[in-house]
């Protein structure tokens, strides 16, 4: 299952929804909004997704986990709104009978849906600039020139 | 020419200064149409940097539009 989700949420509340007694593992990723970026202080964040489509290609990032490897269940969720610094903004819960599959797939999921969801980040920072994150062009402020993903 | 639903995220929404529009174009792909609108609108994003999709799916960039089609131009994405 990937959502969007305006509001906060319960991770502890998520992960249940993943018991599985065939699992011996279960391994979860939380994304949190951190105070700098590339050394720039940041005071908060904003999320802005392309609802429909971001759903989709989540799903198919989670369809795609359980292609590669033997998990038993996948789930991501990712917040959209104004997050403060600390928030959860991304949470990942992966089972598997094993905790190797599980890492794996965790991590699989988590850097395809920062690679591919139509999801967007723009970070406030102290100063009082603004900027969306990986769409600098030229001469715009280099903190947000950030190079796509390996 | 055609009429198409344009819709706007992010960078291309400020910059544009509204979510969605309508827009009769004689552009063919939507590529062309991306490259009209940022002429129009002086998106500073390139094209190569942005991807398209049409109603609710990825296409390619030479993707060929249609009569009532809903476009949405995707800046380079930056979710987690």
């Amino acid at each position: 299952m990937f959502r969007l989700s305006a509001e906060s949420f319960d991770p502890a509340a998520l992960q249940r929804t993943l018991g599985d007694q065939r699992a011996g593992a279960c391994v979860t990723f939380e994304g949190w909004v951190r105070d700098r970026n590339e050394g720039q202080p940041v005071g908060s964040l904003e999320y802005e997704a392309y609802g429909p489509l971001a759903v989709k290609e989540g799903e198919r990032i989670l369809a795609e986990a359980h292609g590669k490897f033997p998990i038993l269940g996948a789930v991501c969720i990712h917040r959209v709104g104004h997050l403060q610094l600390g928030d959860l903004a991304v949470w990942v819960g992966v089972t598997a009978e094993h905790r190797g599959a599980a890492f794996d797939a965790c991590r699989y999921i988590i850097d395809e849906a920062k690679a591919r969801v139509p999801i967007w980040k723009k970070e406030h920072y102290a100063s009082g600039d603004t900027a969306w994150i990986n769409c600098a062009t030229k001469g715009e402020h280099a903190g947000a020139e950030a190079p796509p993903p390996a | 020419m055609i009429s198409v639903a344009v819709q706007y995220f992010a960078i291309l929404r400020e910059q544009r200064g509204l979510a969605q529009e309508k827009i009769a174009t004689t552009a063919g792909t939507a590529e062309a149409l991306y490259d009209e609108l940022k002429q129009r609108h002086g998106f500073t994003l390139p094209a190569a940097r942005i991807r398209a999709a049409v109603n609710d799916e990825f296409v390619s960039a030479a993707a060929p539009l249609r009569e009532g089609d809903r476009i949405v131009f995707i800046p380079p994405v930056a979710g987690g």
